[in-house]
């Protein structure tokens, strides 16, 4: 009965770049609570892709992504749009738009809500406005709304990128190795900035991640990945040294 | 082996084109002696008819102007249409093909084609021009676009933002400078040329320096000639002066 109540539900998804060769093979997911997931696995073994599919910035071959009772994987481009929205995502390497301002890029969380046109003029409504200050404030970029993304440094880039991400209010938050980029002391503070957010929001957040130390110390749950299957699925305590060579292979890393 | 005989082949190639064009030095002598008294002819300069150049030189301003407006407006959604990264492929082909069309004749032999469709005057010339602008800043504006980092479009998409705000977003603030670049240089292009589709008859000054030349007033065609040179530089520093404008700005919100 818990399936009826769950907010993302994958069953069966397949991934084939190239034609019978599937990157995703038969992934089967629920994600229920509100925490952060963090996706774990080899380079390679379709954890982004698996990500991307979930918005569907990468088509599925096959299966179904239902999130909140839609079926993702068979939306019309413009009920798409609609999904999109109440899905933020978070990038590796920010993609944030680096011409234009940090308000501009938080302020882009919104365009699926706002009209192109209104969007086109900057004419967003006061609420946004009044949000995404907040929000500036939060990742502790207070003042920095003028400046244009480009000028920023990586750490504050992603927190700007967490933010437009948010402004989206999402009812689920993606990142794609989110600290992948990042010098060890800024992917901590970004790793707590999306747990905090994750909890105060109350939504879930799915996180591909290569560091499995701080993989163990951010997520309530683990997810195992290996050759394009779920090998693991559950607390990060029981993530032992065996899970994880059957998850990356071999065993001198663990040294 | 393969390379010597191509250059046999060349060299046998030129010979045989310059004796066939009469390309000599007897006659070039020849020539030098004809440009000596033409030279001669045109000083000094002399304002024959200054309604008619003064009237010419504003129809080809005005030609130039309206083409590059009308030119850039058709222009960007063709750039658009023909951009691989974001348009499905057959689209892409015939915007394309489209733009391929625009540019595989000179403007003078569009500029014929239009007076005879359309008849004569600065209507013809306008189109000419619009065709030429369509051509240039439509492939290039495509090629711009096909080297954005499609990172930051991905992003946008990702926010559910409707296909204009994905452009407006995730490309316009990529492409915007060298659109600009390509813009000011097309209004300089257009300004020339607008001189030149008179002599088709498609209106502007170059109806007036053709009609000079036939009659033999070369103290006229030297005025009309400096006017151009004038008129050309007049509209490079405006040119440079618009980039200059556009291009410092960084974006609309600091404009704001």
């Amino acid at each position: 009965m818990a399936e009826a109540h769950a907010h993302l539900i994958i069953r069966n998804l397949f991934k084939e770049y190239v034609p019978n060769k599937p990157v995703l093979k038969d992934i089967n997911l629920e994600v229920n609570a509100s925490g952060l997931v963090a996706i774990i696995g080899p380079s390679g073994t379709g954890k982004s892709t698996l990500i991307r599919c979930i918005n569907r910035l990468v088509e599925p071959t096959q299966g179904s992504i239902d999130f909140y009772g839609k079926n993702i994987v068979t939306l019309s481009s413009g009920a798409l749009r609609k999904v999109r929205r109440e899905i933020g995502m978070v990038f590796q390497e920010y993609n944030l738009v680096e011409r234009l301002t940090v308000m501009e890029n938080i302020l882009s969380g919104r365009l699926g809500y706002v009209s192109a046109i209104n969007a086109w003029l900057r004419r967003y409504p006061a609420a946004d406005i009044e949000r995404a200050y907040e929000l500036l404030d939060l990742i502790g970029l207070h003042g920095f709304e003028n400046q244009r993304a480009d000028s920023l440094s990586g750490g504050q880039r992603q927190r700007v990128g967490i933010a437009r991400s948010i402004m989206q209010s999402p009812r689920l938050l993606l990142a794609d190795e989110p600290t992948s980029s990042l010098d060890p002391k800024t992917s901590v503070e970004i790793m707590q900035l999306l747990k905090d957010l994750g909890e105060r929001l109350g939504i879930p957040v799915l996180v591909n991640m290569h560091d499995v130390e701080l993989a163990k110390r951010f997520a309530v749950r683990i997810i195992g990945m290996s050759d394009g299957k779920i090998v693991y699925d559950d607390s990060p305590k029981n993530l032992s040294d065996h899970i994880l060579q059957e998850i990356y292979g071999g065993e001198d890393w663990l040294q | 082996m393969k390379v010597k005989l191509i250059w046999a082949l060349f060299i046998a190639y030129i010979l045989f084109a310059c004796a066939r064009l009469d390309f000599t030095w007897d006659r070039f002598a020849l020539g030098l002696h004809q440009g000596a008294i033409f030279i001669g002819r045109l000083f000094p300069p002399h304002v024959l008819q200054p309604e008619s150049m003064i009237k010419g030189l504003q129809e080809s301003v005005e030609i130039a102007i309206l083409a590059s407006f009308l030119g850039v407006v058709l222009s960007l959604p063709l750039g658009i249409l023909a951009a691989r990264n974001l348009m499905p492929a057959w689209v892409t082909w015939i915007a394309r093909g489209f733009i391929a069309l625009c540019r595989s004749f000179h403007p003078l032999i569009i500029a014929i084609i239009f007076v005879k469709a359309i008849g004569f005057g600065a209507l013809a010339g306008i189109l000419t021009l619009v065709v030429a602008s369509m051509g240039f800043i439509g492939k290039l504006f495509a090629e711009a676009i096909e080297e954005i980092s499609i990172k930051q479009v991905e992003a946008v998409r990702a926010t559910g933002a409707p296909f204009f705000s994905v452009l407006d977003y995730g490309v316009f603030p990529q492409v915007m400078e060298r659109f600009v670049g390509f813009v000011t240089y097309q209004i300089d292009s257009n300004l020339r040329n607008s001189t030149m589709v008179g002599i088709v008859g498609a209106g502007g000054i170059g109806g007036t320096l053709f009609a000079a030349y036939q009659r033999f007033d070369y103290d006229f065609v030297c005025a009309i000639l400096l006017a151009i040179i004038a008129m050309i530089i007049c509209g490079e520093l405006i040119a440079k002066w618009v980039r200059i404008l556009l291009v410092g700005r960084k974006t609309r919100a600091e404009m704001a």
